[in-house]
């Protein structure tokens, strides 16, 4: 029996071709990146400052993420701020 | 004129200490003076794949700092009289590769050999930055495989941008070599094809070695392959691609394993 016919009859596609187009993808966005600034690293040093200005923070607890979208991508911003802060606040007023 | 040859890959795994075993001694059986230095510092192996591990004295480490002389590190191979290895440190830190360091050990290589065959380790820190940082060549050892194509991709990036020629506007002239090739697999499509490597990686082909069983056997013996098993599919890539080196256009192909019919029918029933 020919490997063709054997793979029509189990049903699995080539992988090769999904391999390939995966990496062209990627290669081509970690190209672009390269040589440029740790972009999430700058936007999470600089959230933090301005955050930190108004409201004491665990740097560890703010997580900033990208995701990557065919059309659209979404920066996730995810700072975990103590309860007690409003009461801290208004001790100082 | 001297060359220095990087032997990188970024992923481990792919072959780059049986790559430079094997182009070393392909070379030297040409007749050029090689030294094959491996920059594993910490995770040696090149002596243990050219069978000189009871051997080493002192390392590259030990040249770096001024502790033992070149000479004195230097081990002869015992089969080809043009090769020989200088073994990296099994116990020092890779800190102790100082760009200084590494720069004299490899001008002092250059006036004795034709070629210095640097064995990097895998990943991207300081071995992998030294053993790239005065090549004039790179061969890229890459697996038909997505993980291995891409950091090939991200090592291509480094040696035209970190290298001391890349930083005086020269090239490093970048050749990929692909490892463990199974054209029954990609001609199923179950394997990425040379012609898709190379499309991505828009780097020019050096040679295609088969995945053998030939290469397992060698290092377990601490031979070469090219000249454990000579008349074996990789060796005869390996030889064609030391060939290619030099300068010489020799047509690509994929060494395929001299089959007997009862080895046909043995591997059929076994499949």
């Amino acid at each position: 029996m020919s490997m063709g016919l054997l793979r029509l009859l189990r049903g699995n596609k080539a992988s090769a071709p999904v391999a390939r187009e995966r990496l062209q993808i990627l290669l081509a966005h970690e190209r672009g990146m390269r040589g440029q600034p740790d972009l999430l690293g700058v936007l999470r040093e600089e959230i933090l400052a301005v955050v930190s200005r108004h409201v004491t923070l665990d740097p560890t607890k703010v997580i900033v993420r990208l995701e990557r979208g065919d059309e659209v991508s979404t920066l996730e911003v995810d700072i975990e701020v103590p309860n007690d802060f409003e009461r801290k606040k208004a001790a100082v007023a | 004129m001297a060359k220095v040859l990087v032997v990188t890959s970024g992923k481990g795994g792919v072959g780059k200490t049986t790559t430079t075993a094997a182009l070393g001694a392909a070379l030297a059986q040409r007749g050029e003076k090689v030294v094959v230095v491996d920059f594993d510092v910490g995770l040696r192996n090149l002596d243990l794949v050219m069978g000189a591990e009871r051997r080493v004295v002192f390392d590259l480490i030990n040249v770096v700092q001024g502790v033992a002389k070149l000479p004195q590190a230097l081990i002869k191979d015992k089969r080809l009289e043009n090769l020989w290895l200088l073994p990296a440190s099994q116990t020092r830190d890779k800190d102790a590769l100082t760009e200084e360091g590494v720069g004299k050990v490899i001008d002092e290589l250059r006036a004795r050999f034709d070629w210095v065959i640097c064995d990097s380790p895998a990943g991207i820190e300081r071995g992998a930055s030294m053993a790239m940082r005065f090549a004039d060549e790179a061969v890229i050892v890459t697996n038909p495989e997505v993980s291995s194509v891409r950091d090939s991709d991200r090592i291509i990036g480094m040696l035209d941008s970190k290298t001391v020629r890349a930083e005086k506007g020269e090239r490093v002239e970048k050749h990929i070599l692909i490892t463990r090739y199974d054209p029954s697999r990609a001609a199923r499509g179950e394997m990425l094809t040379i012609e898709d490597i190379l499309e991505i990686l828009a780097t020019p082909l050096l040679g295609i070695i088969p995945e053998s069983q030939d290469v397992l056997r060698a290092s377990n013996v601490g031979t070469p392959v090219t000249l454990s098993n000579a008349d074996g599919a990789p060796a005869r890539a390996y030889i064609d691609a030391a060939r290619r080196l030099c300068g010489e256009t020799v047509a690509m192909q994929v060494p395929t394993e001299r089959k007997g019919f009862m080895d046909r029918l043995l591997r059929r029933r076994a499949a």
